[in-house]
């Protein structure tokens, strides 16, 4: 029987030939990310064991991106407490350097690596066909002293695409057609497999963008087909596949499902679930308050280039605050070099340092209560970006920076 | 197998993991000081009426979103025997099983109930409501051990006969 892409890095990982969904495996894990989300609770479980040892501390990367700069003392003393561990153990640590899944992808994770990370949208890293899956802490603790986990092999839904993408139209749009198709859960437990003649027509920016949110349908890793774009990040990036794996022709998929890239519109996810997906121009003329353009999903050089494309010569509506946020520190610099920072700075945009920002609704840019925001973040939930009783819509870098324009919401084409 | 009784509390899907602890609570020290603001995006009275042996009956996909451990460890300081949910989202599953709170999975439930009624579980076997049996799938063995000792890292310790 063939196997499907997960299916055959957990087998090279259990070092076993052959796997099928529903099985359990003990594997090798080749990578363990963690942030300051929730490091300091695995650094105090770690000091309650009896053998504290880390198995292989090469695998570790530590990196701070939700709170940062840290914005109170107890924050600080969180960062503190994952500084100085991982200065004690020699763990490979990022400060400032960008959000997690952007720092992972810019300088460690290659092809048919399986990896952990202690954050949800760890399934970022099958852009570049490596398994990646969110963890809590505990799980991360075990994996960090042992150098292993179990893991249950699952089942593979699986997206052919075809044709191409519109003009004005993004794998963020993509992504939440697909989200929105399946629904929040639509493949909970599951992995998402993308292939076909369509997936070459992406980059790997957008690849990213639709890999890291597959979580929001409740998958446990999401995987793209390495092909010649993929190499050429790896190698762009200094890096070699460590597998390249596609799915046999005769791999099973829980379901199949064909998707003619053509089709896809400009689309956003209305508060409070990211499954809760329509038409942008149904959402015409709703009053925002504040926009993010920024995120792991959509913080990178392709996405600040749409948004300053359009915001060149224009000006933020003067009742919306504009906070735009590299997802990492290399995207920053070649920002600055492409004068996109100096566009969005006239336009009244306020440019931040690269964290997480509001998207995750703790450091920066809180909206209060019955403030609307419009967000290339990862998630809507209610209260997700500060009070409970505010509103968060997701939507591309095109529909999100329109909107900032217009002091409402619009698509790029109606400004 | 264990049997308990309690009194249920009912939420509907998709309860996410920023309505069970919003993260601006989340720089707070200890779980039981955030514990208070548990569901409180939904329900900001809930968590001071949520007593010791209270369940909760949710819909589907509870604890989606972050992978925020400190979600299911709230739910369990609040005192929660079990969760019963039509299905759960798979990093708050693990982490549940990690940190000791009992999750059951039944599709019928949540539409039967009210909010208030007292409901009595017998693990690996079946939920009784009103006279109303309800079978549950078995946690295998080691998951059950797992949650029995309060989580991975206490079940660990008891294993190397630390406790």
């Amino acid at each position: 029987m063939g196997m499907t892409i997960a299916e055959k890095i957990i087998a090279a990982a259990a070092g076993v030939s052959e796997v099928k969904p529903g099985d359990i495996h003990t594997v090798e894990l080749d990578r363990l990310m963690s942030n300051d989300g929730t490091t300091h609770l695995t650094i105090d479980m770690y000091n309650q064991l009896k053998n504290p040892h880390i198995a292989d501390v090469n695998k570790l990367v530590w990196i701070v991106d939700h709170n940062v700069p840290c914005d109170s003392v107890k924050t600080a003393a969180s960062h503190k407490k994952m500084r100085d561990f991982a200065r004690e153990h020699g763990i490979t640590f990022y400060e400032g350097a960008g959000v997690c899944h952007q720092v992972m992808l810019e300088n460690h994770v290659t092809s048919g690596e399986l990896i952990f990370g202690a954050d949800s949208h760890t399934c970022a890293y099958g852009a570049v066909g490596a398994f990646g899956t969110g963890v809590g802490c505990t799980d991360y603790l075990y994996a960090m002293v042992t150098g292993t986990s179990w893991l249950l092999v699952p089942e593979t839904l699986r997206f052919n695409l075809t044709g191409k993408l519109n003009a004005g139209v993004y794998a963020r749009d993509l992504i939440l057609s697909i989200i929105g198709m399946i629904g929040a859960n639509g493949a909970n437990y599951m992995a998402m497999e993308f292939g076909g003649e369509g997936l070459k027509t992406l980059s790997m920016s957008d690849r990213i963008a639709i890999c890291n949110l597959c979580v929001e349908a409740g998958a446990k890793t999401a995987l793209m087909e390495v092909d010649g774009i993929t190499l050429e990040y790896l190698k762009a990036h200094g890096r070699e596949p460590k597998h390249r794996f596609a799915s046999d022709a005769d791999a099973h998929f829980a379901k199949v499902y064909d998707i003619d890239l053509s089709t896809i519109r400009p689309i956003v996810a209305k508060p409070h679930f990211v499954d809760n997906v329509v038409d942008a121009k149904e959402c015409a003329g709703i009053h925002i308050d504040e926009a993010f353009l920024g995120s792991c999903n959509n913080g990178r050089i392709e996405d600040l280039r749409v948004g300053a494309e359009l915001i060149r010569g224009k000006k933020v509506h003067p009742l919306v605050r504009f906070l735009v946020v590299p997802a990492s520190a290399k995207v920053y610099s070649q920002a600055l070099s492409e004068g996109i920072i100096d566009t969005f700075m006239e336009a009244g945009a306020i440019v931040m340092n690269p964290n997480c920002s509001v998207c995750w609704g703790s450091c920066q840019g809180v909206i209060g209560e019955n403030e609307v925001l419009i967000s290339t973040g990862t998630r809507n939930f209610k209260g997700r970006a500060g009070h409970k009783d505010s509103f968060v819509y997701l939507a591309s870098a095109a529909t999100v920076t329109a909107s900032a324009i217009k002091g409402e919401i619009t698509t790029a084409d109606l400004l | 197998m264990e049997k308990f009784s309690g009194k249920i509390w009912v939420l509907g899907d998709d309860i996410d993991t920023d309505i069970i602890i919003p993260t601006q609570y989340l720089a707070l020290k200890t779980v039981e000081d955030m514990a208070p603001y548990a569901f409180s995006p939904l329900r900001p009275e809930l968590a001071s009426r949520i007593q010791k042996g209270d369940m909760i009956v949710a819909g589907k996909n509870f604890g989606c979103g972050s992978s925020r451990e400190q979600a299911p460890e709230i739910i369990k300081a609040l005192g929660i025997k079990c969760v019963i949910a039509k299905s759960f989202a798979r990093i708050f599953f693990r982490n549940a099983i990690n940190n000791g709170l009992l999750l059951i999975e039944n599709d019928a439930l949540q539409a039967t109930v009210s909010e208030g009624d007292e409901i009595t579980v017998t693990i690996n076997e079946a939920i009784e409501h009103k006279g109303c049996t309800y079978p549950v799938t078995s946690l295998p063995e080691n998951l059950v051990d797992i949650i029995n000792a309060g989580g991975l890292v206490k079940a660990m310790r008891r294993l190397n006969g630390l406790d």
